[in-house]
């Protein structure tokens, strides 16, 4: 039987365009006719603050947030959060995460508080499968640094079950007409990443 | 036809189909999305904010009483504030039906306590239905609707910020068709004199007891059997938990939680050999239920701190024994830094809470985004308790500390309007001495910019006069009411000095606009200049998020700063503190 039930933690730093990708994921979950529920936490945290959203998917989903542990992949869009939050995920999970480093003025204003140097490597050494992309890059080459949400997805859509075109269809709906090319292109750039290719 | 809806938005849906025609509140997370919903998808139902919670509960009443079908939204705290109407209105109950939300905190994402408003019902006698997911917010605030008119009662919806903020599937129905119905004179009901009042009193008891019937039949209240040796008694977002901890078990789900279906409860409690109750934070259940007589546990195995999650409640079953084994998380975490949320790049808060950390005096603090002048670097903030609290604490205070030290009180302009205003009106009567900071960014900014009575506009997008606050503090008596741009440093200390010193209650009302509010603020960035830059730091202390370590270093090793362009507003402030001049116009730097 193929696998049905999915968990995603999508990570990032408030402001960084989590809920949005959040968003897409779900809404592709649903029109697969799979029952979703999606849990975020708005308000404070999104003050520069770490912000975290839970995606469940499943024939039927009780809890809208994840058993600890239980992550089958974990989408990061800056490298500590990505390091921080890895014990949600299960032992043969994924971790994607965009290379930004994002440094909180904490770190720089306090002594002895580190910002670590080597985040994926620390991440490597615990988990198998990691891909780390420079998402903020790509998404310059591709002209808007507002792509790498789309650009994570497409990283995403590989180690989940839906089509291709549903992706496609959600992405041409959720984004503004005049964004939608770019967006089709970055997802599509995205998902040409995939853990044969980076490991290579 | 489905949609992909928060339980916030569920509830603003179910707004346009229970034919609600007033919805009020005031913002306060995890409540919020509601009354942005409404106005935003349903433009045909009138929604407003209120300047806080006991006038959005009072405008409510008058709209029930005036026969329409009410809604007011709060966060748990605010009923607090809004607890005289709400006990009050109890007695009376209403001519159309009334409903007001309280969204609770568990764990505290965005507040200040983590209070239990389930207790807040019992408290009023007034019943509660209790969603635990998207669809049942919707279907709950429709059944609320009729069992506040069938009752005659305000009833209460008890959220929590995971059934608010969590996303589910919702079927949509079609908006109910209802009769017309006006104010009808009955002042034995509505004027709660002590005559009137004790009689009511009486109708509220014997409405419990027509309540308490209809407990034990609603379907609110469900079992759901599996032929398990062990029972769960739960409701709200717990019974999700419960559900993925162990799918298979019976389950007795209460929607209906106040008052409790006691016997049909008991019923089920003999049919098992073990029965726990699993809720979160207080065992408000649990003592009732253990109160009736019956064996069941709960707190014991789950703790009534922060909010309970899957893997919680998994654990309290196995510790309880009625299951085996429970998923582990494999992977250890790296102990990191932490990540508070901070002021934004551009902040008007931001050079108030530098000169208040350069002058060392005690500030008493509010609620809103500058509550964050506490945390490092700024760390210029002494006290937080509630909306409002920073003027009156700063009185007493003062009044028993001297004021040679000085005691400023900072607040924000939707705080002020909020609960700041009978502060003030107590200093000026009291005579304090005590200088009171308005941080006026013209929007509700911590919980995402709403309107409010100073910002011209409300929340259905109408264009009112704005109020000005230097002239109503100078009507309710404040002499030394002083203008400040908090972009500029040196003047921001100077005039706090100068009001610190002067004798009698001051006010100073800062004037720059929230940066992200309506629209994002952006002036030309600053750069940092590296051969200038000598590492010194000090630009680091002013935790300005635009504001980071380069990759350079001075002679001791320590890193010189980098300013993120897409972030620096323009702001200036960093360039006032620079002692080496090294934060430029970046335009000025391309030409050096
Ligand atoms: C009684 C109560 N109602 C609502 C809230 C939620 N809340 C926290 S701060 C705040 C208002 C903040 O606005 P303002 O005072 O203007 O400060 P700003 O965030 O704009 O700096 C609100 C509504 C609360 N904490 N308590």
């Amino acid at each position: 039987m193929e696998k049905s039930n999915f968990n995603i933690l999508i990570v990032g730093v408030g402001g960084q365009g989590v809920l949005l990708a959040s968003e897409i994921l779900s809404t592709v979950a649903m029109n697969a006719g799979l029952d979703v529920k999606k849990s975020e936490v708005h308000g404070m945290s999104q003050r520069g603050g770490v912000v975290s959203t839970h995606i469940k998917i499943a024939p039927k989903v009780y809890s809208p947030t994840i058993h600890q542990g239980q992550v089958d992949v974990l989408l990061s869009f800056e490298q500590a959060e990505a390091l921080r939050a890895v014990n949600w995920l299960k032992k043969d999970g994924v971790v994607i995460t965009s290379t930004t480093t994002l440094v909180p003025s904490i770190v720089t204003s306090t002594k002895g508080m580190n910002y670590p140097e080597n985040a994926v490597e620390l991440i490597k050494d615990r988990v198998e499968r990691v891909i780390a992309l420079e998402a903020d890059k790509i998404a310059g080459e591709l002209g808007n640094p507002r792509l790498v949400n789309t650009i994570l997805l497409g990283v995403m859509s590989n180690y989940l079950p839906f089509e291709k075109k549903a992706w496609l269809e959600t992405l041409k709906a959720k984004v503004k007409a005049k964004f939608v090319d770019i967006n089709l292109k970055a997802f599509e750039t995205g998902r040409e990443i995939k853990l044969s290719t980076v490991d290579a | 036809m489905k949609e992909l809806l928060s339980g916030n938005e569920a509830v603003a849906r179910g707004v346009l189909e229970a034919g609600v025609k007033l919805a009020v509140g005031y913002p306060g997370t995890p409540s919020t999305e509601i009354l942005e919903t409404v106005a935003d998808r349903y433009p045909s139902v009138y929604a407003q904010w209120s300047p806080n919670e006991k006038v959005a509960f009072e405008v409510g009443i008058g709209a029930s009483m005036g026969g329409a079908r009410a809604l007011v939204t709060m966060k748990h705290v605010g009923l607090n504030v809004a607890a005289d109407p709400f006990m009050t209105f109890a007695y009376t109950g209403v001519n159309g039906g009334f409903v007001f939300v309280s969204a609770d905190d568990p764990e505290m994402h965005s507040s200040q306590n983590e209070q239990d408003n389930r207790f807040f019902a019992k408290f009023a006698q007034v019943p509660f239905l209790e969603p635990s997911d998207s669809q049942e917010s919707k279907d709950m605030l429709l059944k609320a609707y009729e069992i506040s008119e069938k009752f005659d009662t305000p009833v209460m919806l008890h959220m929590t910020t995971r059934i608010s903020h969590s996303k589910g599937v919702v079927e949509l129905g079609e908006p109910v068709k209802l009769e017309e119905n006006r104010f009808k004179k009955d002042p034995t009901k509505y004027v709660m004199i002590p005559a009137n009042a004790r009689g009511r009193h009486k109708v509220l008891m014997t409405r419990l007891e027509e309540l308490k019937k209809f407990s034990e039949e609603t379907e609110l209240n469900v079992v759901e059997n599996n032929g398990s040796k062990t029972g769960i008694i739960t409701g709200g977002v717990a019974y999700q938990y419960a559900k993925e901890a162990a799918p298979d078990f019976d389950y007795f789900k209460i929607g209906f939680g106040f008052p409790l279906p006691l016997k049909k409860i008991g019923e089920f409690i003999k049919k098992h050999e073990t029965v726990l109750v699993v809720e979160e934070l207080e065992p408000y259940y649990e003592e009732q239920i253990k109160a009736a007589g019956f064996k069941v546990e709960g707190k014991k195995y789950f703790g009534n701190l922060g909010e309970l999650s899957p893997y919680r409640v998994a654990l309290g079953m196995k510790e309880a024994g009625v299951i085996d084994e429970v998923a582990m998380p494999v992977y250890e975490p790296e102990k990191l830094f932490p990540r508070p949320p901070v002021l934004c790049p551009g902040c008007p808060h931001r050079g108030v809470f530098m000169a208040l950390r350069k002058l060392r005096v005690a500030v008493t603090g509010d609620i809103g985004c500058y509550t964050l002048g506490v945390l490092q670097p700024l760390n210029a903030l002494d006290s937080c308790i509630c909306m409002g609290a920073s003027i009156g604490s700063a009185i007493g205070m003062e009044r028993v500390q001297g004021s040679d030290k000085g005691v400023v009180a900072v607040i924000g302009d939707s705080t002020f309007f909020h609960s700041g205003i009978t502060g003030i009106l107590d200093a000026v009567y009291n005579k304090s001495n005590v200088t009171t900071i308005i941080l006026d960014n013209r929007a509700t900014a911590m919980t995402g910019g709403q309107e409010h009575p100073g910002t011209g506009h409300t929340l259905m997008g109408e264009e009112v006069p704005q109020v000005d606050v230097g002239k109503l503090v100078e009507s309710l008596g404040v002499r030394n009411v002083r203008h400040l741009d908090p972009y500029d440093y040196e003047k921001t200390l100077e005039v706090i000095k100068e009001e610190i010193e002067k004798p009698g209650p001051s006010v100073i009302i800062t004037n720059r606009p929230c940066v992200l509010m309506p629209r994002r603020i952006m002036d030309e960035p600053y750069v940092i200049d590296l051969e200038a830059c000598t590492g010194c730091s000090l630009c680091f202390r002013i935790s300005c998020p635009a504001i980071s370590a380069s990759s350079e270093k001075n002679k001791r090793g320590n890193p010189k700063a980098v300013i993120d362009q897409t972030l620096c507003t323009g702001c200036t402030l960093c360039a006032q503190i620079c002692p080496e001049e090294a934060i430029i116009l970046k335009s000025q730097f391309v030409k050096a």
